[in-house]
Formats: structure tokens, C-alpha cells, sequence
């Protein structure tokens, strides 16, 4: 990074690559942690990428050398604020991946809820059953009770 | 004037100190986040005339001259979202008081609900005034990180789950929306947005295409457009109702802001217009059909949220000034409606117990102001004459028959049969919930609602209702809003008064 006038060097741009590459794997699994480890690559990785967008060279400090051969501290600006931005949401997801365990006793992200009701009614062998909100029958919905059972969840079901 | 500008963003950021220190006298810490937010309300109606007569209000904070130095610029648009939103967060602030369990629900120990909130408003107010990528980014942080904290308030197994997708997914798309500063910054070596307008211009296509599209995707994912939409109805209705309420409102209006922006100021007439057409044509469908097949309240009106934000893709597509103006309008219109819906079903929950429709009835005739509150922005939403829904729906047709061709003639029908469909959704919610046989989900419903809670829904309705009355007038700030932002020169010419460098 010192040579002044170079463009960016490759081990930076593999560095970028790698990390990202591994970040973004690491997000697609189901564990918070590992999602946690991925976040963290993911971030770095694209913070070496704003610093590859600016010019490299001395420190940008007026008299300390020749203008032309100073490097752009815009990106390293950004970058020092990106980084504290990460490591904020780092804590915060560590924080969650916590929670979750001490709740759960794992941290693993599950379904959205469609999927599991979907995935029930398969269980149940059930064909998606017209659901009117629990109507009375004939669809009078002033006929309310005696109440409809089949089409009434279970209370815990969903949450 | 210009003193003003950075005040919306500062005054919030302040009470949000001052009402971390006050938090063991909730009195006090509750006057204050309302009186920050009153100022903010003041200041951004104050920004917007000055906006509209003279055009952009420009500062330049810390005293550098434009290009050099981080600009906050309240154009037309910007003014316009600031008024709208911080009218929106004030009603809500005062609903969550009424509510009065923010504070003291389940498992939160400290009170940390007035402050997050308060931080969520500066960013909100940051992102719009921002006058360069960078500090869009920060805003974008501000109010994400402090959605963070308030969509997992309490910390509850539910919530925890919900959250957790949430929290990831918006990192991710920090992520993206960051990258893509940086390639911007590669390849153009300025972030100033006005600045940007010049040089993104000479950039080759390929690369200026391919900007665009990374910027698209990370406002996508925000603003919740239709293949990015899976995150919202899973994870906003677990949240308090408040919070659901201004995140339903304002998060994903800041995500199409931004789009507005990025497309009008810095790819104008690019090609991905076409895209944005089709995303927005199968966001509203898809949304509304979403939207059909729920039986809880609060996930049936997420799931109407991202179906009307195809609306507004729509208009920004089309890119004329009609279709612009009536994105526009149609932002300030959904901003306060998906709130007062979500405000609706809080106090629904408060007093049914539940805002699951197989186990609530009748509460139009137990409760016969939940119906009305219910029912005047419901049929808002659906766009029934002579509501300001209708207008916006009316102006974004009219737009889009102006357009011609295939394509926007295929979103004109989308955007009829979503209007039809929503109409559909809020009168199977009125019939079930509001119109049968009356039957409560809790065996001690509450008599009385809070007093203020009704008050803040009343004033939020009401805010709809003046949109439909003072239409007229918004449509012309609208359509003035849209000329400039077609024109670009207005933005560029106020933030860079020495020309571009």
C-alpha cells in the first residue's frame, strides 16, 4: 500500500475476495453464531474494498511530503466509520445470538411462520382449506356460534 | 434559515441523550422526547415553505464549502418527508405513551424506549437531508440500529425469533448499500450527490449500470420491493404496536425514498427503469395476494404495506414528472395510513384482546369508534373516492396511461386489481371483526382505551383526512417537488453554487 502512484495491490484484492467469499457462505447457514462470523468477514471484507477505491501513498498530511504522492483519506475516513458501524451491529447480533440460546437453547434462525404453518397441514395431509377468518357456516357471519372447530388453530400453534 | 436544517437531525439526537439521563423520572423523559419531536415537527414545516418558495436550503456543516465539506440539503421532497414523518413519530410517541407500557412492559428494566426512539427519528431525518452518499449510509445505520433494539424490545422468545431474521437481513443490506459506496467512490472520486449528478454522467455504461443496480438492491431490500420482501411480514408484527406502527410508516419509505433520489438525481434515464417496472407490477400483486390469505390483523396489513409499495415503484419508474408527483404523493399518503392501520390494530389488541380475526367480532358494536377508526383509513387505503388513497391511485393510473405502452398499461390493470383487492382485504377485516356477531378474545376486555392512545389515532386519521381535503395544494408541492427533481439542476445548482468542480 505505500508504493505511491500504484494501483491497488492484489494481495488486498484477494484479501477482499476471500473474505467476502467466506462471509457470504457463512450467512446462509442456520446458526446465529456462524451468521455472527460471517457478518464479521462480510464486513471487513468490504471495508478493505472502500480503502482499495482511494488512491494509496504517504500520510495525507500537508508537508510531510510532496501533494502528488499523498494517499486519499476520504476512504480511510469512511472506512473508520464503517468499522465502528459493524462492530456496533456485531455486539448487537452477538447480543441476540445470546438471547436466543438462553431462551431456546440453541441459536439457530427458524422458519417463518407460512413455512411451518405450510409444513403442518403437509404433516396433516391437509389441502389448504379455505380459510374465511372463522365465519359460521353457509359464510353467514353473523352465525358465529357454535363455533366452527375445524378451522380454529391451536392456540400455541403459531408462535 | 439555513441555521435550521441540521436542527431535525441534532434536536432528536439531544433528547435522546437528555432522556437517557432522565430516565428514572419518566414525567419528565416523556415531556421531553414530545417536545423534541414538536420542534422537529415545527422546523421541518418551516424548511418546507422555505423550500417551496426559494428553493433548496442548503448547509454545509462544519463549514467546508460543498464538494469538500458533508452538505444536509432540504429540497422540496426532502422537506416534504420531514414534515410528513415527523408529524407521523410525534402521534405515535404520544400513542405509546397512552399506552404507557413501553416503559414498564414485560422485561424491559431500564427505560431505553424513549431514547431508541428518538434516535430512530434522527436517523430517519438524517437520511432524508442527506446531501451525500456517505452520510445516507450513516442515517441508514442510525435508524437501523436503533430499529434493532426497538423490534426486540423486551427481548422475548418471539420477538428474539423475529428479530433475529430482521436484524440479519438489514445488515446484509448495510452491506451491499456499503460496498456499493465504495465502488461508487472507485469510480467517480466524490460522494457529494450533486457532485455525483455530473460525474456519473461521463461514467461508461456498463459501469454506471452496474452501480446502479447494487444502490437498487440495497434500497430494495430496505423499502421491502417484492423478491426482497419475505423479511417484513415475519418480523414487523411481533413488535410493539407503535413500533410496528412508525417502522410500517416511515422504514421502508426512507428505502424508496432513497430510490427516489439515487434515480431521479443520479441515473437519470437509466435502464433500469424497465426492472423497476416489473419488480413494482409483481410487488403490489404478490403483496395484496399475501395480504388475501391472512387471518391476523397485524401480519394482513404487512403484507398490504409491501403491496402498496409497488405503487410507488410505479411512479418512480415511469420517471415524468406525473409519475414522480404521484409517487410522491402516494409516500406521503401511505406514510400516514399503514401507521394509523397498525395504530388500529394496537388499540384493537388492547381492546379485544387479539388481533387474530378467527378469534375477534363485532367490535363495531362494542366498541363503535375502534369501527370508525378503523374503517375511514381502511377505505383510505383501498382507495375509495374521495380519499386521498383515490387520488394518489388516480394520479400514479393517469401517469401511467400518459406513458403509453405495453408495459405500463400491464402495471395500470396490477395496480387496479391491487386497489380492488385491498378493498377486498379491508372489508373481510371490517365484516369479521367489526360487523358479526361481537365476540372478544379476553375474558376481562378493557372498558375504557387510554384516552390519549384514541387521541393520537384521532389525530392521525384526521392528518389522512386533511391529506384528501388539502390535496389540491399537496399536489402542487408534489408536482413541484417532481419538476425539480427531473430537472436536477435546482439540487445541483443550490449545493454547488460555484459551478461544478
Amino acid at each position: 500500500m505505500t508504493r505511491s502512484g500504484a494501483g491497488p495491490t492484489l494481495v488486498l484484492v484477494l484479501a477482499v475476495a476471500v473474505l467476502v467469499g467466506c462471509g457470504v457462505i457463512l450467512l446462509l447457514e442456520r446458526s446465529l453464531t456462524r451468521i455472527l462470523l460471517g457478518v464479521i468477514m462480510l464486513g471487513n471484507g468490504v471495508n478493505l474494498l472502500i480503502l482499495l477505491g482511494g488512491r494509496s501513498g504517504g500520510a495525507p498530511i500537508v508537508g510531510t511530503g510532496p501533494v502528488e504522492r499523498m494517499s486519499d483519506p476520504l476512504p480511510q475516513a469512511m472506512v473508520l466509520t464503517s468499522i465502528v458501524i459493524t462492530f456496533g451491529f456485531t455486539a448487537f447480533l452477538l447480543a441476540v445470538a445470546y438471547r436466543s440460546w438462553y431462551l431456546s437453547g440453541d441459536d439457530e434462525v427458524p422458519d417463518d411462520l407460512e413455512d411451518r404453518q405450510i409444513i403442518r397441514r403437509a404433516g396433516r395431509n391437509e389441502v389448504g382449506a379455505l380459510d374465511r377468518g372463522g365465519e359460521g357456516p353457509n359464510g353467514d357471519p353473523e352465525q358465529v356460534d357454535p363455533e366452527p372447530a375445524r378451522r380454529r388453530l391451536r392456540r400455541g400453534d403459531e408462535s | 434559515m439555513r441555521a435550521l436544517v441540521p436542527l431535525p437531525v441534532v434536536v432528536p439526537l439531544l433528547g435522546a441523550a437528555l432522556t437517557l439521563l432522565l430516565a428514572g423520572n419518566p414525567r419528565i423523559q416523556r415531556a421531553t422526547s414530545v417536545l423534541c419531536l414538536s420542534g422537529t415537527l415545527t422546523v421541518a414545516v418551516l424548511l418546507l415553505v422555505q423550500a417551496y418558495r426559494h428553493g433548496p436550503v442548503v448547509v454545509a456543516v462544519g463549514g467546508w464549502p460543498a464538494p469538500v465539506g458533508i452538505v444536509l440539503v432540504a429540497d422540496q421532497l426532502a422537506a416534504l418527508m420531514l414534515v410528513v414523518s415527523s408529524a407521523v413519530t410525534l402521534c405515535v410517541l404520544l400513542y405509546s405513551i397512552g399506552q404507557g407500557r413501553s416503559e414498564t412492559s414485560e422485561s424491559s428494566p431500564v427505560s431505553i424506549f424513549h431514547p431508541t426512539y428518538l434516535v430512530l427519528t434522527a436517523g430517519v431525518t438524517n437520511a432524508f437531508l442527506a446531501g451525500d452518499l456517505f452520510n445516507l449510509f450513516v442515517g441508514f445505520e442510525i435508524l437501523l440500529a436503533a430499529s434493532f433494539v426497538l423490534i426486540t424490545l423486551g427481548g422475548t422468545e418471539t420477538r428474539i425469533r423475529t428479530g433475529s431474521t430482521y436484524v440479519v437481513v438489514s445488515i446484509l443490506s448495510s452491506m451491499i448499500f456499503l460496498t456499493a459506496v465504495g465502488l461508487v467512490y472507485a469510480a467517480t472520486g466524490t460522494l457529494n450527490l450533486a457532485q455525483l449528478a455530473q460525474r456519473l454522467d461521463d461514467l461508461p455504461d456498463g459501469v454506471r449500470l452496474a452501480l446502479e443496480l447494487m444502490l437498487l438492491l440495497a434500497f430494495a431490500i430496505k423499502a421491502a420491493v417484492f423478491p426482497l420482501s419475505a423479511w417484513l411480514p415475519d418480523s414487523y408484527p411481533t413488535a410493539p404496536a407503535p413500533v410496528t406502527a412508525v417502522f410500517a410508516g416511515l422504514l421502508t419509505k426512507v428505502g424508496v425514498y432513497a430510490i427516489i433520489r439515487t434515480e431521479t438525481l443520479l441515473f437519470p434515464g437509466g435502464r433500469a427503469h424497465v426492472l423497476l417496472m416489473v419488480v413494482a407490477g409483481l410487488t403490489m400483486v404478490i403483496g395484496i395476494l399475501g395480504a388475501v390469505a391472512q387471518s391476523d390483523l397485524k401480519r394482513l396489513f404487512s403484507f398490504t404495506l409491501v403491496s402498496h409499495i409497488g405503487y410507488m415503484i410505479f411512479g418512480v419508474a415511469l420517471s415524468t414528472v406525473a409519475g414522480l408527483s404521484g409517487a410522491i404523493f402516494y409516500v406521503v399518503h401511505h406514510i400516514t395510513i399503514q401507521t394509523t392501520l397498525f395504530l388500529v390494530a394496537g388499540l384493537v389488541e388492547e381492546r379485544a384482546g387479539s388481533t387474530d380475526l378467527r378469534r375477534i367480532g363485532g367490535l363495531a358494536r362494542v366498541a363503535p369508534l375502534l369501527g370508525v377508526l378503523f374503517f375511514v383509513p381502511a377505505m383510505n387505503l383501498a382507495g375509495v373516492p374521495p380519499f386521498s388513497g383515490f387520488l394518489g391511485k388516480l394520479g400514479l393510473l393517469q401517469a401511467g396511461v400518459a406513458a403509453g405502452g405495453p408495459l405500463p398499461g400491464v402495471l395500470v390493470a396490477a395496480g387496479t386489481l391491487t386497489s380492488l383487492l385491498t378493498l377486498y382485504v379491508a372489508s373481510r377485516v371490517w365484516n369479521i371483526a367489526f360487523w358479526r356477531a361481537p365476540r372478544l378474545a379476553t375474558s376481562e376486555p378493557v372498558v375504557q382505551l387510554p384516552r390519549l392512545m384514541v387521541g393520537a389515532t384521532v389525530a392521525l386519521v384526521a392528518i389522512g383526512l386533511a391529506l384528501t381535503v388539502l390535496a389540491g395544494p399537496l399536489f402542487d408541492v408534489t408536482a413541484d417537488a417532481a419538476e425539480d427533481l427531473r430537472l436536477r439542476t435546482p439540487y445541483v445548482r443550490a449545493v454547488l453554487p460555484g459551478g461544478v468542480p
